[in-house]
């Protein structure tokens, strides 16, 4: 691979991103980069920046330094309801499903900005043929979902918008081990039918197993990096930053 | 699960059930039509002169309403809208000799841009800061009017003049209460529309949450802003109608009472939902004048009445569907 080549094959490119909040500096310099169709991880402990890294890729963070490009395009700076539209979505940790709202409607505040109706509904019968669950649930209020419904549901939406890359932040969190295991199956699977993932996780060795490439982050740097296979067999790495 | 969902609603409040069966809510609707035409003539005058105020607040409410029930973004200042309406029509009618009807989009205009005003800078505010910035937007409105020369100070304008239409002058209160008819229905129509629309879907979505809303590409600024506008609007259009009913307004008019009370309004009847704040404005008009034979304590047992309602149904008397649960 020519390295012409090998950079048309970047689609989410940070260089030197610096971000924070309020005086609080979470990023202090990550660099990083996605390659279409791949699984990338992002690693690290608690307040390594993992979350803030997402944020700031999505526009709900400002980078105070740096750049963010996506498919060739600087989109440092640009309104985050902007950046979802080029098809960079993130899918928030906490799921943000909406209270007092079905399934069905919470699925189509995913597709607000699609305006063709077919393609609405042709979306969301490739969501309920992922998630058959979401389908039969369609008229309940979406935050009485479980746990991992709610994650279906979150992920479902982000579908629904028309993504080509996915922002998947702790898709496991709170979830029972049957469901993290489900959830991570899921994320595979999106990923084998086309779609490019920066997956955050805390469960380092889940996360690595998916994942084609890993980034470890430690204090808002990247620490180290990379191909996650290399990555999951030291174990030292796993012990000493990843945790269990 | 839609047949549970109308049994649902049905248990829900016996008002519901109405706006279920189609039928039901067109019957309803055509009954309301025709007393609305006939109630001058058979309450009499004094009775007219109220009901026209309860109109009002009709438009007022379902204009406050786009703001704090469809966009949920809570304002204290909403009678300065109201106020710009109406010192717009005065000042232009007065000093610049304009008719009614030219001064009208002039008020509709300066009203969405203080909308602009007064959303721009607090966009980024939650609730509890927004009401305090909102407050003082409506105390900032209402001291400038008492103290600029051309709002005429404290003592406020008079003989604004009533309009023509086809030759014809709207003078008497049967005039304005049919004025003012034909104001609410308009502005009943709109905010149905606009419910339903794709603005309205966006509203729906970022008063849930503002993150989700915008993760999914729904610009929170410009959605926001549009509230703003439409609810300053709404003001404005009542203002203006409020000048020349009267003829004669003084900032006393546009206190933080009236922002109260007109939210009141929005907050009694069910939040959100069209008929509840219909309900709600002729609630707070009405109740205190049928309560008129308590005399001094009229006001305490009004105030009492609504306290009731807010600990009994706290999502108002006739609420909307998501607010219910």
């Amino acid at each position: 691979m020519t390295s012409e080549t090998m950079n048309n094959d970047v689609v989410l490119r940070l260089k030197g991103v610096e971000a924070g909040y309020g005086r609080i500096q979470a990023l202090n310099g990550v660099d990083l980069e996605v390659r279409r169709g791949q699984i990338v991880a992002l690693l690290g402990a608690n307040g390594a920046g993992k979350t803030t890294t997402l944020k700031t890729i999505s526009g709900l963070v400002r980078a105070t330094s740096g750049t963010v490009e996506f498919e060739g395009e600087d989109i440092t700076g640009r309104r985050a309801s902007d950046i979802a539209r080029l098809g960079l979505v993130h899918v928030p940790e906490g799921r943000h499903i909406l209270k007092g709202l079905s399934v069905r409607e919470n699925l189509e505040l995913g597709a607000f900005t699609v305006r063709d109706a077919n393609l609405r509904r042709q979306r969301m019968g490739e969501v309920f043929r992922l998630f058959p669950i979401l389908e039969r649930r369609q008229h309940q209020d979406g935050s009485l979902l479980s746990g991992g419904e709610q994650q279906m549901l979150a992920i479902g939406r982000a579908l629904m918008h028309g993504h080509r890359v996915l922002l998947l932040d702790e898709p496991s969190m709170g979830l029972a081990p049957k469901l993290v295991l489900d959830t991570m199956r899921i994320i595979k699977r999106l990923n084998q039918e086309g779609t490019t993932i920066l997956l955050v996780e805390q469960n380092a060795r889940l996360a690595l197993k998916l994942a084609h490439y890993g980034y470890v982050l430690e204090g808002g740097h990247v620490r180290m990096q990379n191909d996650a296979a290399v990555l999951r067999a030291d174990t030292s790495i796993v012990q000493a930053y990843l945790g269990d | 699960m839609s047949e549970k969902n109308v049994v649902a609603s049905r248990l829900y409040g016996p008002l519901s059930g109405v706006l279920v069966d189609p039928r039901a809510k067109w019957t309803a609707i055509v009954a309301i039509l025709v007393l609305m035409a006939v109630a001058p003539m058979i309450f009499g005058q004094y009775a007219t002169v109220i009901l026209t105020n309860a109109l009002l607040y009709v438009v007022l409410a379902l204009g406050l309403n786009v703001v704090v029930g469809y966009a949920g973004l809570l304002d204290l200042g909403y009678a300065a809208f109201f106020a710009v309406g109406a010192y717009t029509v005065g000042i232009l009618t007065l000093d610049f000799g304009l008719n009614f009807w030219l001064a009208l989009p002039f008020a509709m205009v300066a009203a969405a841009i203080a909308g602009v005003i007064i959303g721009g800078p607090t966009l980024r505010l939650r609730s509890d800061y927004l009401a305090i910035v909102t407050l003082g937007f409506g105390e900032i409105v209402r001291f400038s009017a008492r103290n600029l020369e051309i709002t005429g100070k404290a003592s406020g304008l008079s003989g604004i003049e009533q309009p023509w239409i086809f030759g014809w002058q709207i003078r008497s209160a049967t005039d304005f209460y049919y004025v003012f008819c034909v104001l609410a229905i308009i502005a009943v129509v709109a905010a149905a529309r606009l419910a339903n629309s794709r603005l309205g879907r966006a509203w729906l979505y970022v008063r849930h949450d503002e993150d989700a809303a915008e993760a999914m590409g729904i610009d929170r600024v410009k959605v926001k802003l549009a509230a703003y506008i439409i609810g300053a609007i709404y003001g404005s259009i009542a203002g203006a109608f409020f000048a020349v009913n009267l003829g004669a307004i003084s900032p006393e008019s546009f206190s933080f009472t009236q922002s109260v009370l007109i939210l009141m309004a929005v907050i009694l009847g069910g939040m959100g939902k069209i008929p509840g704040v219909i309900l709600g404005a002729f609630i707070v008009i009405l109740g205190p004048e049928l309560l008129r034979d308590l005399g001094p304590l009229r006001l305490l047992v009004f105030a009492v009445g609504l306290l009731l309602i807010m600990l009994f149904r706290p999502s108002g008397i006739w609420p909307g569907r998501s607010a219910a649960k």
